[in-house]
């Protein structure tokens, strides 16, 4: 399959519920670290809440169930990854709005507009010690691959987050909670970063199982 | 670990529920978003005062809703700010006509979503002001961090703003006065324990027997600096100092000097830190005229303290004397 459907978003999002649910005590431990010990939390009972509200919406279109994705996270999910998560798929739910389905450009531009959206919400920068360090190379490596292969932009779009996470562990947070640690929140990934990186690794999975 | 729970994801809700069947003539509790109002909410014609923030710091802040303090407050998972949608329907359900205050402690998350609550209340044709308290003088207030936390000055600034509101003060001046008592205002906390989050199960950091932690929020968030154990007097001569030199309060400055306990530490032990301070204080010319000492803005079950100084003036110290009936502060009526 090289399209991305609403039947696609719906099982990204069911698989996003397990892998939150598999992997919240290591984003809690990590969080344990620099914040204070909920992000896994928090994403597992988001993304729950999501995979309960879009199961049945197969007949919508994809800006629907982006929408009720982001209004469902930022409802649920509490903290700043609350606001910022659904801040993404709101923006990609106006990108998305009407249609059916997204070929491989056109699911960058829901996604990076989501990415743009978040970086204005949270006013983060490159380099804050931030989810904005594993969404921007996503998009970068996304944003090359873009007119191939849905498959193959999804892989590097994911190596691109991995990397990107990577690239947190040295740094002093600038923004969130981690902030108030200055030289001792070095050494972590930050874990809004590692949340990111299972996002697109989640999706690319859910595209290669398709 | 050991506590009171029957399920760790209903602590917020089982715990709002005992706080209703305790103090019905003061609040009412909603659920599904969760929040709770003033039993007599909307009071017609005064600005409603909302609040709210992560649980884990009660009393604050639903035990300070009632007659002189909040309208509404909005409890969140624990340590997890509310929700937009939280914070819209309390401010929706206190809505007098005369507008909405929103306080908000300065944590990214907190922010976040209460700038998309006042969005969504502007969009209803509802005035809101939002003022942001950041009292937390560990944490350096610079463009490389997410700005100073909120603490002890929250509560009084509840106190203070929900009195002027009852008194029939107008939005925008209520705001003002509320950055006034920010402005006013310094604190600083140190932890001898870690806590532990319900739904975690262990304690947030690792804190040795003979160590403390300077600087801490109340989020379990670790503080800036560890240092060996020492007697009370030298924590609180460590707690002060950096307080007084922020502002700076300066002699013949008039205050309230406020004694916080983070929920695992005795009111015995209180009372001896208080002592230290009230000493410090005077001996830097600093008048005492109001305090408050006890257990009004915890950290779960973490051991620990924090202290607050407010710097007061007539109006200050008139709304802090203001009658005032809550679950947690009540005087005068």
């Amino acid at each position: 399959m090289e399209e991305f459907t609403t039947e696609t978003l719906i099982s990204w999002c069911r698989k996003l519920a397990d892998t939150y649910q598999q992997k919240k005590d290591e984003l809690t431990e990590l969080d344990r670290q620099v914040g204070d010990a909920d992000h896994g939390l928090n994403m597992a009972r988001g993304f729950t809440a999501v995979a309960t509200k879009v199961g049945g919406m197969e007949d919508k279109d994809l800006g629907t169930v982006f929408k009720t994705i982001a209004m469902t996270l930022i409802s649920t999910v509490g903290g700043a990854s609350g606001p910022l998560y659904g801040s993404l798929f709101l923006q990609a739910a106006v990108k998305a709005n009407g249609k059916n389905t997204l070929n491989t450009a056109g699911l960058y531009d829901a996604l990076n507009a989501g990415v743009q959206n978040v970086m204005a919400r949270g006013k983060a920068v490159k380099g804050d010690k931030t989810m904005v360090d594993a969404l921007l190379p996503a998009m970068e490596a996304f944003d090359k691959a873009k007119d191939g292969k849905l498959t193959v932009a999804l892989d590097e779009a994911r190596k691109g987050a991995e990397q990107g996470a990577q690239s947190t562990v040295p740094l002093i947070a600038k923004k969130g909670r981690a902030s108030y640690l200055g030289e001792r929140s070095k050494d972590y990934m930050d874990p809004g970063a590692a949340s990111t990186v299972i996002l697109f690794d989640t999706l690319y999975q859910t595209v290669i199982d398709n | 670990m050991k506590k009171f729970i029957n399920n760790p994801e209903q602590v917020v809700v089982e715990s709002m529920k005992g706080l209703e069947l305790a103090h019905p003539e003061l609040l009412k509790a909603y659920y599904s978003p969760n929040y709770m109002v003033r039993s007599d909410a909307p009071v017609a014609g005064k600005v409603g005062v909302v609040s709210g923030g992560g649980s884990g710091h009660e009393p604050m802040h639903c035990g300070y809703i009632g007659h002189g303090m909040l309208d509404a407050a909005c409890p969140g998972e624990v340590f997890t700010s509310p929700t937009p949608d939280q914070i819209y329907d309390a401010a929706k359900k206190v809505d007098g006509g005369a507008g909405i205050l929103l306080i908000v402690k300065n944590y990214t998350g907190d922010v976040l979503n209460f700038d998309m609550a006042a969005e969504l209340l502007k969009a209803d044709g509802i005035e809101v002001e939002q003022v942001i308290i950041d009292d937390d003088v560990a944490v350096q207030d610079s463009l490389y961090t997410a700005g100073r936390r909120g603490v002890g000055a929250t509560v009084l600034a509840e106190k203070i703003v929900g009195a002027a509101a009852g008194a029939g003060m107008k939005l925008k001046e209520l705001a003002e006065l509320c950055r006034k008592v920010n402005s006013n205002a310094r604190s600083m906390g140190v932890a001898l324990t870690s806590c532990t989050v319900p739904a975690v199960g262990k304690p947030s950091f690792d804190l040795p027997d003979d160590e403390y932690e300077l600087g801490i929020g109340i989020h379990g968030e670790p503080g800036r600096q560890r240092l060996k154990m020492e007697p009370a007097d030298k924590i609180v001569e460590r707690m002060i100092e950096p307080v007084i030199e922020d502002l700076p309060y300066q002699s013949g400055d008039e205050i309230l000097l406020f004694v916080n306990g983070m929920g695992g530490t005795p009111i015995l032990e209180l009372y001896i830190l208080y002592r230290k301070a009230y000493e410090i204080a005077i001996e830097r010319g600093l008048t005492v005229s109001r305090n408050l000492v006890g257990t009004y803005m915890t950290s779960l079950d973490m051991a620990g303290a924090s202290i607050t100084l407010l710097k007061l003036d007539e109006q200050l110290r008139n709304f802090w004397d203001a009658p005032v009936k809550t679950a947690a502060l009540r005087w005068g009526m």
